[in-house]
């Protein structure tokens, strides 16, 4: 990332990547929305931002013009025909209508919330195990000692991976997430001892079928057929790659917030009735993923002339700060009780895991606040945001205050 | 008056029934539904309305006869 030019125009040159994009990215969104509401990129082989919340919810919810073949903005593009699992297709994030509909009425059962809801005391009992674990400490991390772990081990639990792998699989997801912009033969390379071991927990799970989500996939049946390996750790891939920094990012800018807003704090701690419609807010302000569509072919849309496989990047954290759609759009409100959020995207490919990100998110702050009514950033210069497509704090060294 | 969800436009956000319980619940997919026949008195009408301010893909719809 450091050999790239940096951007002098966002308007016209636009990258996801640059670092004023990524330690601050809402004065750039917001001179755009006023400027030039969709903004333009040479880079990635040519894409478009557009910044406003009726820009985003209109791109996000057209399967006619867009497509989901592929969801990460890279160098490259997938063929039509892109490869099957390991990394071609993920589905049903990849996919577009109508297999979609098929891939995702698989999986949401299992995000509904009762089966969601009952996983809360195991939440709790995990995030009250990491608290123990910094106890004594004047300066705990928020991010790699507290939010890093949680998701992980949320969805390894929801596959049926043995607890004993729990560093093994941080190491899988620290592969993936790390590498996702890669080109694409070395990304088969690295992604190979992932699927290694994900083959290796399917063959376990079919001789030794339990109650998760790995022996759903291998054994729900469609048109009485069941589902193609590819498409089960296809999958697993999408959940693992979509359920860990999404959740630990909006896990970690919360605690962000509340450490460098004391009455927002105080208020949680005095009114902890008052969870539930501060997450919203949480997601709102901080909401941490953008997803990519491409163009399926030359048009003028928004106004704009889109040549086919340029990229469009829908900038749902833009959306949730615009003046248009949003009351003091720029002003975090901890009771706002109007909040038509769209962190969790709009339309068929709405976050399938969003209870239980919701529910993470609630449970680690709620645990986190008990613990520490009182806490300050210990120094906000050393605050690092991940770059990218999911935005959240990675270093979030946090002073624990009596 | 009464209020339902477009099942063609709810994604299962899930915003209805996490704030309005009383009004909406959900499915074995997590989309919205409503309660009953979705007849809303006239406390419900304000909890009824706050959902639908809430819902991501303004899929609740609320009649309101005089």
């Amino acid at each position: 990332m450091s050999d790239k030019t940096p951007v002098r125009d966002f308007a016209t040159d636009w990258d996801h990547t640059d670092p004023r994009w990524v330690n601050d990215p809402y004065p750039i969104w917001e001179e755009l929305r006023e400027r030039c509401p969709v903004a333009h990129t040479d880079r990635y082989g040519g894409g478009w931002f557009p910044a406003t919340h009726a820009g985003v919810s209109q791109v996000a919810k057209d399967t006619e013009h867009f497509t989901s073949r592929t969801v990460v903005i890279g160098n490259g593009r997938p063929m039509e025909d892109a490869p099957p699992a390991p990394i071609g297709v993920a589905p049903p994030i990849t996919s577009d209508p109508p297999f979609h509909q098929i891939a995702r009425r698989l999986i949401l059962p299992a995000f509904a919330p009762g089966p969601v809801n009952a996983m809360e005391p195991a939440i709790r009992a995990l995030c009250v195990k990491l608290l123990d674990r910094m106890a004594g400490q004047e300066i705990v991390n928020g991010g790699s000692q507290y939010a890093q772990f949680i998701p992980p081990a949320v969805i390894s639990r929801m596959l049926g991976f043995p607890d004993a792998d729990e560093d093994l699989f941080r190491e899988f997801v620290h592969i993936v997430l790390e590498g996702i912009d890669h080109p694409i033969e070395q990304r088969i390379e690295e992604f190979a001892p992932v699927d290694e071991y994900f083959q290796a927990q399917m063959e376990d799970h079919r001789l030794h079928p339990r109650d998760d989500l790995t022996s759903y996939l291998l054994n729900v049946e469609v048109g009485g057929q069941k589902l193609a390996p590819e498409h089960v750790s296809g999958t697993m891939v999408l959940i693992l790659v979509a359920g860990i920094d999404t959740t630990w990012s909006a896990i970690g800018a919360s605690l962000w917030h509340l450490a460098s807003h004391r009455e927002d704090l105080d208020r949680l701690v005095n009114e902890p009735e008052l969870m539930p419609i501060a997450i919203e807010e949480f997601l709102r302000f901080y909401a941490p993923v953008t997803m990519a569509r491409l163009v399926k072919e030359d048009m003028e849309y928004l106004g704009c002339p889109m040549k086919q496989d340029e990229w469009i990047l829908l900038g749902f954290p833009a959306a949730n700060r615009d003046p248009a759609a949003f009351e003091d759009a720029d002003t975090f409100i901890i009771d706002r009780l109007e909040n038509r959020h769209i962190a969790f995207g709009l339309g068929i490919h709405r976050c399938a895991g969003s209870n239980l990100a919701r529910l993470e998110m609630r449970v680690a702050i709620e645990e986190f606040i008990k613990r520490y009514p009182r806490f300050e950033l210990a120094d906000p210069a050393e605050v690092t945001w991940a770059p990218g497509q999911v935005r959240g704090p990675r270093n979030l060294p946090i002073r624990i205050l009596n | 008056m009464r209020v339902s969800i477009d099942a063609e436009l709810c994604q299962g956000h899930g915003r209805c029934f996490s704030l309005a319980p009383s009004i909406f619940g959900f499915d074995d997919l997590g989309s919205g539904v409503v309660r009953g026949d979705g007849t809303l008195s006239d406390d419900d009408l304000e909890l009824a309305r706050l959902a639908q301010a809430n819902c991501p893909e303004h899929a609740i719809f609320i009649e309101e006869e005089s």
